[in-house]
């Protein structure tokens, strides 16, 4: 496609988080010299998600202190953004999305980049417990920002044991309030980790004064006055001010689904991120794709993944030969602790974990399938982190008692097996 | 007050006012191409590498060990590297002038 027949052409993207936003200005950079109209339901200029439980929650600043681009960035590319619209429709026979005012918007190329809300789960009591919170937006974090300075005794309950628990545990402690986390699993992130880093949490947590709580089903919330009273399936009982719901999400894949495009586990896109519409794709946290490096369909809830496949999506809207091939990486910060993780670890049969001498907490936790490395998770270990990319890219073969010995320097000429 | 210099890639030179905040911030709020800022600006990605100009080094100061770590990430490291949402802008910033370092 030559940069001269897009001229006239209309590029809509449903969905102005960041997928849909890098994925509208790498557009622009692939070429692309058509209309470009990005829509999302919230009305915010669009911002970066990652601070919302860290940072944004423990600061007194406004939203616009995190937005992913100013405002002058949209107009001088010439994006369009409409914002505060749903998209109700997309007609595929007629290329057209219905907007909630009944309007109609033309398209050529339609991205799609929903993502996805988070869980409530149907727990009795719940629509009428006072102050209760997911943590997805910004509107989000303003209302526990509220509700927490409002309250006197700031007892917070969060339900789940996962990364928005966790970060939000640490910065609702970090804000002075009394935070229990009550985790349903037998150890927290038990999906992505081994069962050390769980542990390490664990104790991190209780060190700064926050109690995680495992094997807690949440059965019902009661609410008096108030207060609410959150009952779990042992019997226990606990009570809350404010309580903040971080369980998982729900991908949003019903425009598509409605649009005849068939679902499974997300919206399936192939490796140029395109749906089996040659003229929609879909990119970020609602797709299911393929991940050439570990061979299987995977869906990603990360920024990394979010940024790459819009990247990928841009290029081959604008005709140019890419494939989406990446190492999903990922970061959480908690208190003064850094995680950082390369790789996906699932499958994994071994793990080592390399101590390094250092006065503050810094190790590193590599999953193995056998000889292949899957996946590095750092605590305070950029080094381990970067190492593991690395490693993990060229497939290398690692000498794992070295790799286990932290007095052996940590460099590639030492841990790698020629 | 500091008036910041990016030279890109494409040669461009593109000279920037900005008061406070990440230089990365006011890179990528003005469209500088090569420099994303993926992560938001806390050293976890490496997309907003540029190399200092070696009379300015001094304005910059060096590398915490997490950004140092970090850099390794990008083969175009040299000893005047930077992650440049690690400097913040302040007066000592002021005539800066930094490379974007080139892509991937």
């Amino acid at each position: 496609m030559s940069n001269e027949s897009t001229k006239n052409k209309i590029c809509v993207v449903i969905g102005a988080s960041h997928a849909g936003v890098n994925f509208a200005f790498s557009l622009r950079k692939e070429g692309w010299e058509g209309a470009i109209i990005l829509f999302d339901k919230d009305p915010i200029l669009p911002y970066h998600r990652p601070p919302l439980s860290k940072a944004y929650l423990t600061s007194e600043d406004g939203i616009d202190k995190n937005l992913l681009k100013a405002k002058e960035s949209y107009e001088k590319d010439a994006i369009t953004l409409d914002l505060g619209t749903t998209i109700n429709a997309i007609n595929r026979e007629e290329k057209t999305v219905i907007l909630n005012n009944g309007k109609s918007q033309a398209y050529d190329k339609l991205v799609i980049a929903t993502g996805a809300r988070p869980i409530i789960p149907p727990i009795p009591g719940i629509d009428t417990a006072t102050n209760l919170y997911p943590l997805r937006t910004a509107q989000d974090v303003e209302n526990i920002r509220k509700a927490f300075n409002a309250s006197s005794k700031k007892r917070v309950i969060i339900i789940g044991g996962g990364y928005i628990g966790l970060e939000t545990a640490a910065s609702i402690k970090k804000l002075g309030g009394t935070v229990t986390v009550l985790e349903r699993e037998e150890r927290v992130l038990a999906r992505v980790t081994a069962p050390e880093m769980s542990s390490f949490f664990q104790d991190l947590h209780a060190k700064n004064g926050v109690d995680i709580l495992t094997r807690k089903n949440v059965v019902s919330i009661e609410t008096t006055n108030n207060t609410n009273i959150i009952n779990c399936g042992d019997s226990s009982n606990f009570e809350a001010d404010i309580i903040i719901v971080g369980v998982g999400i729900r991908v949003n894949t019903e425009l598509a689904q409605e649009a005849g495009i068939t679902i499974e586990n997300g919206i399936p896109v192939d490796e140029t991120a395109c749906t089996n519409d040659p003229n929609i794709y879909s990119i970020g946290d609602c797709t299911y794709h393929f991940n050439p490096h570990y061979e299987r369909h995977i869906r990603l809830e990360s920024v990394q993944n979010a940024v790459d496949q819009a990247k990928v999506a841009a290029a081959s809207i604008c005709g140019k030969s890419t494939i989406y091939n990446t190492i999903p990486w990922f970061w959480s910060d908690q208190y003064d602790i850094k995680l950082q993780m390369v790789g996906l670890s699932q499958g994994f049969n071994q793990i080592i974990i390399r101590e390094e001498e250092s006065e503050n907490t810094k190790f590193s936790i590599w999953y193995f399938n056998n000889d292949e490395l899957l996946a590095v998770d750092g605590i305070n270990n950029a080094k381990a982190y970067v190492l593991g990319t690395k490693f993990i890219k060229g497939k290398n073969k690692i000498d794992k008692s070295k790799l286990a010995d932290s007095s052996v320097p940590f460099k590639p000429a030492n841990l790698l097996v020629s | 007050m500091a008036k910041i210099t990016f030279i890109t890639t494409g040669k461009e030179t593109i000279t920037l006012e900005g008061t406070s905040g990440s230089v990365m911030q006011l890179a990528v709020d003005n469209n500088v191409p090569g420099i994303d800022g993926d992560c938001g600006g806390v050293c976890s990605c490496a997309t907003c590498h540029v190399h200092v100009a070696k009379e300015h080094l001094a304005k910059t100061g060096k590398a915490s060990e997490i950004e140092s770590d970090m850099l390794e990430l990008d083969d175009h490291v040299n000893e005047y590297s930077r992650l440049c949402c690690q400097l913040e802008i302040n007066e000592e910033l002021d005539g800066v002038v930094l490379q974007v370092a080139e892509s991937e």
